[in-house]
């Protein structure tokens, strides 16, 4: 394993995946949809992720199928290159180059050989559609066609875009004017709504467009929510349209039926709206999605169709209007007021999510579990409204008890502060309300904090306010004669010279509770709420407070807003040392000493971790991203991972999450970007992509049998090599627990691969090479681009044949054969069964 | 421009019939509309949109169908049972038959215009032949159940579809036998009526049938199989009325919530001779139920129960986008329905049926520019006029004087002598009118209250003396020989010593009353006279016209004036000529000979002929000159019109005096406060 210097940053997940219109695979049963640099390839039975393409170098802005071949998918990047994938075994294919950056992807099935994209020539605001001729080469890296120029002054976002059913035309619309191109004619129509009709209310401005698959019919959105409907459109004289008009603010897109009967359109109002036969009167809809429907799109088949959301949200629906499958991404459209935390149950990354909902996260599978409903209110969405706001949570008592803290600020008037506690129940694996507290505080909560205690003790919560207090509640006994019940209540209120208290915390065995009030810091025994003792440094208010662990937990951390980080000592209660730092998150890791600060300077912000203990930092990252970052966490590992480098020790045991301003969630990586590409089990998706038939019935049971096989030969293989115990991947599978691994589907191949590194002496088939190989697909494809000329030249060689170098020949036929092997090796991985 | 103080009056609560159906003439370009109250107006689709010609109503003649045959004849019929011809040049009645099938519901005449149909309340389908003198019965078709409320005819002639209540039959003609009975659905999207009514039905060539219901369908029937192609759902009320455009390829249906819907004939794909009717444009312009609609080759035509006639010109079928491309609403009839007593500040207001006679407020209140001066005295209701039988009011005059009112139905004309005794008013009927004067199609009464003039419906002009509490027969000017075409305008020298009378067509005649002779004839116009009037002093006869031209002809000299061979030269403001309202008052004020004024429903012009003409630069409307600016600019951007839209609608303005104006004023909304509530529809439709 390569020792990288430093960690790299990388983006986790979370990207969006709404930005563009899912695709349906030709079959239904696969749903691709972009996300940040990927393209993710899902089910659309399971909502479960099978792949993950990467391969592009920035965001990706268009996907479309193949239209000559189902199978396959391209996609488009501002990184300026067109790729052509296999999804079904997440393959990259080819890559084309363009050149320029692309903002959309379109592909008709009567442009075989070309496709079209949007790009930006000159000014910013000047988008072009032009027809990018893709050459038919084997070699992997091809450079596009000149592009050609079908429409100019188009609108950058692809739902302004469609092309005809026939592949006759194409529409674009902007602003006030819809653009017809038609390329029998090469002659482009525009039709502008008439400026009499643009009066003061009436925002005619267009929005999407949607052509008919099967009839000459331009459906279009517009601003005021209506639809129009243009036909004769070839006749710049003779056109005429239709209005449709039910949503009350702008369409945000529309989709046609494949078989054209009918339209389907969203917008703000969360609705999807079905126009049969594209008739006023007859209408179908699907009310409450939960959010602005941002995209439709519509399986070829004609049985799903499926809407993206502004919540990171994608639903299939079924051709009744019945929603299906959910997969929801991160939602990241409100400020994040909570920070990061994981919940210690699921290991999951809490949040903000919804307005006045807290999301469970999973990183592994970059998927949300979980939403709970805090404040508990319909969401108006309307501007001017002041919204109650989720400001504070914590969990408690190794995810026993939620504590969350909503408030509402008018401009005037008081604020409405509520906490509420929710106890975990097992039945139901979800939060239950236990206590709810209104107004805990007179103003602001400003921090939050559990007792990590032993299960023996009372839970404790302790909340600090702004209005100079900070309070201790207990879970006391609520019984009454009708039930048995435990709530919380108000053990101790605390102050110190009515200073208002900035933050607190509790220390790592819950004995002690650290409180600042503006300046000076407090210490507080957690039995008898006594004051211990204070802490002054007169360097500005702090602002964050933390202990050590471990052993440094008799170091207490603070972190000023002037920009000094303190560090004092309990047992001497004296300043051990202190730095000029002006730290906007500090973090202590909760299975090592380690505390990660990051810190605000003029090259963006920069990452620090180090041990309480030692006045050298661990690490030391300059310019971990370019902009503030807001909140970190650090996630304990699953598996701690045994990372050598001294500067990566630190990511032994946790991984640390933050999220900047933009509301990008990153981590770091220890690994080169090659050694992320895992392989994932393509076996089984061969065989996924069967159909169900009586001879797949036969044919699977002989592959498991065959399987079963397998896994016999795999043991004995093992038997005869010890060192495969040594392989990192086996002695995973082995010592993890069992209800937390993965799939065993996805285990079986990383077992086999594992088995194949385990072997020094080179085979004949050559498995060491395929098994980096498979690990490294990018090189690969690099490697298979050098192999086209070299195999050229090879031929030619053969054909001159001088006789000397007939084991130079020999030599390159073999390596040859090898490559065929590979090639051959990667569409099939049942070779492996054969004995 | 000058100031004055302006009576507005707003009292003259005159609400003008509901539309009951439309009838389009291809071929003269003409459109006849028939009211409620059984007014049938013909309109004139290429001389700018105006009211040529009315029949009066009847009380008993509710008119339900109207048709066009030949180009020029027009039927109609009516819940009486009667068929009735229009004779077009008399503006009478040329006759009426009896149907003898109870209520008529429909009237259609084939494509050649030989034979008429009707459908009839007791399930009959009645055929006429057209003679050149009159309808004549044929025969009938198979009696249906229930009443035919909708006929149309195949355009070959062979086939008519009819509609009933809950079924569309198609007939033979030859045979007269139903060939299919088509069933409609009577419950649609789960709502379930007692009846579906076939409002309309429209055969095309292709044996299509398309039928309008109370279900708020529009369907499309093969009548070669009976039956159902496509259904369209436009609205949750009934679709009342449907009109195909002659070349088939677009029709129009209106609806009770007050839509009318464009449907057109689009083929499918560009390359593929498939077509289908969709539906395109909805045109909101009713409030009220739309109860016919016509579809003219570049016009959408649709009246109903709101009292406008909308038409609505097809944007891709009108060649150059001028003001024939704009929308036009017509409310108000294009005559005069009120007259004036100068001389005691009389109103006279013409409805229907009655006539009602105000004295003007007054006011001893002075104030600035712009004050609204309080009343010291009320404007008072002296006298209503109630005309007994069925008929209504063709035109009514009060007197200058104020002592003599006549008016007249389509059978009698009435004269009565008004004595004023302090406060009290009595009025005395004038009898024993002579046998020629049993219709007037307009009456005018010289300045000097001693002479009355009548124009009576078969062409002839009367002159009559007015004797106190009596009259004496002067001269009767006969009609043009040959002629038998109705003076609609009449308009008299303030010295009583000219006569200047215009029919619809040819030009304006100008009588000497002293000599008793026609005295010369204005050339005849393209556009018709809308009105006349003829200066003091000069006898200058200032005539304006429906495409907003105006001409100024001398009578001594027998010749245009200088001014209106200047302004002819010159041509016309371009804002000027797209005014879609026809002049329908001239007056002259008594002290600035210059001064002409005039009035169409939105605007007030004072015609200063001393100023220079505006030419297509300036600014026609410049309602007040900038105070702030200096006398030049003030001088030079000055020009003849001065316009005042303060007013509108404007029924009438004229001066009382020099220094007073009257102006009458009909809010539109007050009209609409006076119709029946429209149907209840949600905001948003929904």
């Amino acid at each position: 394993m390569e020792e990288a210097a430093a960690a790299r940053v990388v983006r986790c997940g979370g990207s969006e995946l709404s930005l563009r219109r899912a695709v349906f695979s030709a079959d239904s049963k696969y749903l691709l949809c972009v996300s940040g640099d990927f393209v993710k390839v899902y089910s659309t039975a399971t909502e479960e992720c099978v792949h993950v393409l990467q391969g592009h170098r920035n965001l990706v802005t268009g996907i479309q199928l193949n239209p000559s071949n189902h199978l396959q998918l391209y996609s488009c990047s501002f990184d300026g290159t067109i790729k052509l994938w296999d999804y079904l075994d997440g393959i990259l294919i080819k890559t084309f180059t363009v050149g320029h950056k692309l903002h959309a992807l379109f592909t008709h099935a009567h442009a075989e050989d070309s496709v079209f994209v949007t790009i930006n020539k000159e000014k910013p605001d000047v988008f072009q559609l032009v027809s990018v001729p893709l050459p038919r080469t084997p070699r992997q890296d091809a450079e596009a066609g000149e592009p050609r120029l079908v429409l100019d002054h188009i609108s950058p976002s692809p739902k302004c875009v469609a092309f005809g059913g026939q592949g006759d035309y194409v529409a674009a619309v902007r602003d006030f004017y819809l653009s017809v191109y038609f390329f029998r004619k090469k002659a482009t129509s525009r039709f502008t709504l008439s400026s009499s009709e643009n009066r003061k209310h009436a925002k005619n401005n267009f929005t999407c467009v949607a052509c008919h698959p099967k009839e000459d019919c331009i459906a279009t959105g517009h601003k005021d929510g209506k639809i129009r409907l243009w036909r004769g459109f070839d006749d710049e004289r003779k056109y005429t349209y239709t209005c449709l008009h039910w949503h009350h603010d702008l369409v945000m897109d529309l989709a046609f039926s494949a078989t054209g009967s009918s339209l389907l359109s969203g917008g703000r109002e969360s609705v999807l709206v079905e126009w049969r036969d594209a008739a006023e009167k007859t209408k179908e809809f699907l009310p409450r999605l939960g959010a602005t429907i941002e995209h439709i799109a519509v399986s070829p088949a004609g049985d799903l169709l499926c809407t993206s959301h502004a919540d990171n949200k994608i639903i299939v629906i079924g051709r009744n209007l019945e929603a299906c499958a959910v997969i929801q991404g991160l939602v990241r459209d409100s400020r994040v007021l909570t920070g990061l935390m994981v919940d210690p149950r699921t290991k999951a990354l809490v949040l903000n999510g919804k307005p006045g909902h807290l999301q469970f996260y999973s990183l592994q599978s970059d998927k949300q579990l979980y939403n709970l409903d805090i404040v508990q209110q319909e969401y108006i969405n309307d501007c001017g409204l002041v919204q109650i706001e989720l400001a504070k949570a914590a969990f408690g008592c190794f995810g026993a008890w939620l504590a969350t803290v909503e408030q509402r600020q008018e401009r005037e008037g008081a604020l409405e502060l509520q906490m509420k506690l929710w106890a975990y129940n097992k039945k139901t694996q979800g939060f239950l309300l236990n206590t709810k507290v209104s107004a805990p505080h007179e103003d602001c909560i400003t921090a939050l904090c559990f007792r990590s205690a032993d299960k023996s003790d009372v839970p404790t919560l302790v909340t600090a306010s702004r209005d100079g207090r900070f309070k201790v509640w207990v879970l006391a006994d609520d019984s009454d004669i009708y039930r048995k019940a435990e709530g919380w209540t108000c053990d101790f209120v605390g102050s110190y010279h009515k200073y208002q208290a900035t933050n607190c915390c509790f220390s790592g065995d819950g004995s002690l509770l650290a409180v600042s009030f503006e300046e000076t810091v407090t210490l507080w025994e957690s039995d008898t709420w006594e004051l211990r003792s204070t802490f002054c440094q007169r360097a500005g208010r702090v602002r964050h407070l933390c202990f050590g662990r471990l052993t440094c937990s008799k170091y207490l951390l603070g972190a000023t807003e002037s920009g000094t980080l303190c560090c004092w000592n309990l047992l001497s209660c004296a300043l051990e040392w202190s730095t000029k730092l002006s730290v906007s998150v500090m973090e202590p890791d909760p299975h090592s000493e380690n505390v990660a600060a990051v810190a605000r300077s003029s090259g963006g912000s920069d990452l620090f971790v180090f041990k309480p203990s030692e006045p050298r930092p661990l690490c030391v990252q300059r310019g971990v991203c370019s902009e503030e970052v807001l909140w970190g966490v650090f996630v304990p590992r699953d598996v701690p991972e045994a990372l050598t480098s001294e500067a990566l020790q630190w990511l032994n045991r946790s991984q640390f999450y933050f999220l900047t301003a933009s509301q990008s969630l990153l981590t770091f990586s220890s690994k080169s970007p090659e050694e992320k590409l895992t392989p994932t089990s393509k076996q089984l998706l061969a065989e996924e992509s069967l159909p169900a038939t009586p001879f797949y019935f036969l044919l699977g049971r002989h592959r498991q049998q065959r399987g079963e096989q397998t896994d016999g030969a795999a043991e004995s293989e093992r038997v005869q090599l010890p060192a495969t115990e040594n392989v990192p991947a086996v002695s995973e599978l082995l010592h993890t627990p069992a209800h937390v691994l993965p799939s065993a589907a996805f285990l079986c191949s990383l077992f086999i691969n594992s088995l194949l590194l385990a072997t020094e002496a080179p085979s004949a088939e050559g498995m060491p090479e395929d098994a980096e190989m498979e690990e490294e697909g990018e090189r690969d494809s690099s490697e298979e681009e050098e192999a086209a000329p070299e195999k050229a030249q090879q031929a030619g060689l053969t054909d001159g044949g001088p006789g000397g170098d007939e084991a130079e020949a020999l030599r390159q036929r073999l390596s040859k054969c090898e490559k065929e092997l590979r090639k051959l090796r990667r569409v099939d991985y049942s070779w492996v069964a054969v004995p | 421009m000058g100031e004055f103080k302006v009576h507005r009056v707003r009292f003259f609560n005159y609400v003008p019939s509901g539309i009951r159906c439309v009838a389009y003439n291809n071929q003269s370009n003409r459109l006849a509309v028939s009211r409620t109250d059984g007014t049938v107006e013909i309109y004139n689709l290429s001389a700018n949109y105006f009211q040529e010609k009315f029949f009066p109503g009847h009380e008993s003649r509710a008119t339900e169908a109207l048709c066009w045959a030949k180009g020029q004849r027009l039927f109609s019929a009516g819940l009486n049972g009667e068929i009735i011809e229009y004779d077009l040049q008399a503006l009478d009645i040329k006759y009426s038959v009896d149907a003898f099938g109870g209520p008529i519901w429909s009237i259609a005449a084939n494509p050649s215009g030989s034979q008429l149909l009707v459908g009839c309340e007791d399930g009959s389908v009645k055929l006429f032949q057209i003679n050149p003198d009159k309808i004549q019965f044929e025969r009938n078709f198979d009696r249906q159940k229930s009443r035919i409320l909708s006929l149309s005819w195949h355009p070959s002639g062979t086939h008519i579809a009819a509609g009933s209540i809950d079924y569309i039959s198609v007939f033979d003609v030859k045979s007269g036998s139903a060939v299919h009975k088509m069933l409609v659905d009577r419950q649609y999207m789960g709502v379930s009526k007692r009846k579906c009514i076939i409002w309309g039905v429209a055969f095309l060539s292709d044996g299509t049938v398309i039928s309008v219901d109370s279900a708020g369908k529009v369907q499309f029937w093969d009548s070669a199989t009976g039956t159902l192609v496509k259904t369209h759902l436009v609205a949750n009320a009934d679709v009342q009325s449907i009109a195909v455009s002659d070349q088939e390829d677009s029709f129009v249906v209106g609806t009770a919530e007050g839509t009318i819907f464009h449907f057109q004939l689009v083929s499918v794909t560009s390359t593929s001779s498939e077509k289908q009717w969709v539906r395109t444009k909805p045109f909101q312009h009713h409030t009220h139920d739309v109860r016919t609609v016509a579809h003219s080759p570049t016009a959408l035509i649709s009246g109903g129960t709101d009292t406008h006639l909308v038409i609505r010109p097809l944007m891709e079928k009108v060649e150059v986008k001028n003001y024939d491309a704009a929308l036009r609403k017509i409310t108000f009839p294009h005559r005069r329905l009120i007259s004036c007593s100068k001389k005691r500040q009389l109103l006279l207001f013409q409805f229907s049926h009655h006539l009602d006679l105000w004295r003007l407020g007054s006011t001893v209140a002075t104030g600035k520019h712009g004050d609204t001066l309080p009343l010291s005295k009320d404007a008072d209701h002296l006298l209503q006029l109630k005309t007994k039988g069925p008929e209504n009011i063709i035109c009514s005059c009060v007197s200058p004087c104020g002592s003599w009112i006549a008016y007249s139905t389509a059978s009698q004309f009435f004269l009565r002598r008004l004595n004023y005794e302090h406060d009290n008013l009595s009025l005395q009927r004038v009898s024993k009118m002579p046998a020629f004067l049993r219709s007037a199609v307009q009456i005018m009464f010289s300045e000097d209250s001693t002479k009355l003039f009548v124009a009576s419906n078969q062409g002839s002009l009367h002159i009559l003396r007015l004797l106190e509490g009596s009259f004496k027969h002067l001269h009767t000017f006969q009609a043009q020989s040959g002629t038998v075409e109705s003076m609609c305008l009449l308009a008299i020298s303030p010295d009583g010593n000219w006569l200047a009378a215009s029919g619809t067509s040819a030009g304006v005649h100008v009588y000497s009353v002293k000599r008793l002779k026609l005295h010369c004839t204005v050339p005849a116009y393209n556009f018709p006279v809308t009105a006349l009037a003829i200066a003091p002093k000069t006898n200058n006869l200032v005539i304006a016209h429906s495409d907003q031209q105006i001409f100024e002809y001398s009578i001594p000299d027998k010749q245009y004036t200088e001014w209106s061979r200047a302004i002819q030269k010159q041509g016309f403001h371009h804002h000027w000529l797209q005014r879609d309202t026809p002049i329908t008052h001239i007056g002259f004020h008594p002290k600035r000979p210059a001064h002409i004024l005039l009035h169409d429903a939105y605007m007030f012009c004072i015609i200063d002929k001393s100023l220079p003409l505006p030419n297509d630069k300036t600014l026609l409307y410049n309602p007040l000159p900038p105070t702030n600016e200096s006398d030049v600019i003030r001088r030079r951007t000055a020009h003849a019109f001065k316009i005042s839209k303060k007013y509108k609608p404007l029924l009438f303005m004229d001066l009382l005096d020099e220094r007073t104006l009257v102006a009458v004023e009909r809010p539109l909304d007050d009209i609409i406060a006076q119709l029946p509530p429209p149907i209840k529809k949600k905001k948003f439709g929904t």
